[in-house]
């Protein structure tokens, strides 16, 4: 299934917000979108899963997710939303319960991605016990569980402090080449768009438009062994967003 | 930088970091108690207290034995208990309701906020001869009065609860396709829990205050009776022991809602 957005547009009142989007999701591949703060990134993520609704334009889903996909449209977000009240197991049960899927049948699931995430020991804490990459890596399994089609991340390791980030970050590479998942991946972080994009989209401040697509042909797993190539890669973008961020920076909130 | 550290010149950074920290103290409650009462009961029976205007702490405590050995006691406590417990939970079941209307409908909103600011303040005392028109001078006055004390601070409560659960989780539910119904029992109802918990502390300190009030009028039994009596009789020592009895009630009361705290909300840091 691939995602595309038709010439989206969309507006808070009076204040334009983001400008003729158009851009497709294509399945198997992560897609980054960079911006300045405040560029109407996160919000484009929301238009793409259905959280929100665009004043213009249309997100379409090209040909049917796979038969098994629970919710093909699962997002991972910047501040983990787990429920404080349930363990690692009654979190990811949560979202399993809503499908029918008790007793043997969702063990088995919740078992399953708790082995892909390395958290099995940790399947009946409580998320105050747990670290805020342990958190993040629980909301991940989460996501795994309903098979998703397409993974919508909103500064997923934002939250993280970087060594946590870098870990997790590699965390997110080794799943990419066991499963070649879609994403597409909402950041302020040029290093991890230039590690985990095959494709890039630089967004302008509001109203945010596309100002470049940038698309990187290194293998994921050969990245880290390309550091040259990454930097590159990366003050280019920097050039890009350089004046955007600069410019956003000294613009007055309109709350 | 001298090499070597002259003491006498060079002070220790001073500490400013204490206070603000007030720890649970478990031995004070009882000491503080045990000292005021010894200091009234010296008081009275060196006679400096008048036992008409304050009899003394082993009076009441005598007062108190009497009414238990009489046979007395279990009858205004179950009658009292029984008012407080139905219109109670009646009340909170209501108040539950509606507060959960108020956070989760704009409509109901509309309509309940205003309602609850405008009948809210009115003590339920004055409204009581009302009560006993509508439902008569039996239990069901009685317990309308307790349940309309709770409704309202319960229905504040649910609402105010509501209001402050977490939007990111609640956004988190429909991502995941969640029902409407599965939204609000497994992630409105546990975040809005601590603040309904708090909101059953004040209720049932109303309810309480409410019970009291509701059997001065035509009670045969009850704590609220017993005292009312006593004060008719000028039996300061009987009314000190109903006083005492109430307050052990607000107590068990607040360790009951504590104990309910501590499971319901134990995973919260």
């Amino acid at each position: 299934m691939d995602l595309q957005l038709k010439d989206l547009s969309h507006a808070y009142d009076e204040t334009e917000v983001l400008k003729d989007i158009n851009f497709s999701l294509p399945s198997g591949q992560i897609v980054c979108l960079i911006g300045p703060s405040g560029c109407g990134k996160s919000t484009l993520l929301r238009f793409m899963g259905g959280l929100e609704r665009p004043t213009s334009g249309d997100v379409l889903q090209i040909g049917e997710p796979p038969a098994d996909s629970l919710n093909p449209l699962t997002y991972i977000f910047q501040d983990f939303a787990l429920l404080p009240w349930r363990t690692v197991e009654g979190n990811i049960s949560l979202v399993l319960e809503d499908h029918g899927i008790r007793g043997t049948a969702a063990t088995s699931i919740i078992d399953d991605v708790l082995i892909r995430t390395k958290l099995i020991d940790f399947k009946n804490a409580l998320p105050k016990q747990l670290s805020g990459g342990m958190k993040q890596r629980v909301a991940i399994a989460r996501a795994l569980a309903v098979k998703p089609a397409c993974l919508l991340m909103d500064e997923p390791l934002s939250a993280l402090d970087s060594q946590t980030r870098e870990l997790l970050m590699e965390d997110l590479i080794d799943l990419w080449m066991k499963e070649k998942y879609t994403a597409c991946y909402v950041t302020h972080n040029l290093n991890e768009a230039v590690r985990l994009g095959h494709k890039v989209i630089v967004l302008s401040r509001r109203p945010g438009t596309i100002r470049e697509i940038v698309t990187l042909d290194i293998p994921l797993e050969e990245r880290l062994a390309n550091p040259a190539a990454l930097q590159e890669q990366q003050q280019y973008l920097w050039s890009l967003m350089r004046e955007e961020a600069e410019a956003a920076d000294k613009e007055l909130g309109h709350v | 930088m001298s090499d070597k550290i002259n003491k006498t010149t060079s002070p220790s950074v001073p500490y400013r970091g204490g206070g603000f920290s007030p720890r649970p103290a478990k031995i004070v409650a009882p000491v503080l108690f045990a000292l005021i009462f010894s200091l009234w009961e010296t008081g009275s029976r060196l006679g400096w207290i008048s036992p008409l205007i304050l009899p003394a702490p082993s009076e009441a405590a005598q007062a108190l034995i009497e009414l238990f050995n009489s046979g007395q006691l279990f009858l205004h406590l179950s009658a009292s208990l029984q008012r407080l417990i139905v219109g109670w939970i009646c009340g909170s079941l209501l108040g539950i309701s509606f507060g959960l209307a108020a956070g989760l409908f704009t409509l109901a909103r509309g309509g309940i906020v205003p309602l609850v600011a405008a009948i809210f303040p009115i003590p339920k005392i004055a409204l009581l001869p009302l009560f006993i028109i509508w439902f008569g001078i039996g239990e069901e006055s009685k317990i309308a009065t307790i349940l309309f004390g709770t409704f309202f601070p319960t229905v504040i409560a649910v609402y105010g609860g509501v209001d402050n659960v977490d939007r990111g989780l609640i956004r988190m539910g429909q991502s995941f396709n969640l029902s409407w119904w599965s939204i609000v029992r497994k992630i409105i109802l546990p975040g809005a829990l601590p603040a309904i918990l708090s909101g059953f502390r004040i209720s049932a300190s109303i309810g309480i205050i409410l019970l009291v009030a509701a059997e001065m009028i035509g009670a045969e039994y009850g704590i609220g009776a017993y005292i009312l009596l006593a004060g008719n009789l000028m039996a300061m020592d009987q009314l000190l022991a109903g006083v005492a009895i109430l307050s052990v009630l607000g107590l068990i009361v607040s360790w009951l809602i504590g104990r309910a705290e501590k499971y319901f909300l134990r995973w919260r840091l």
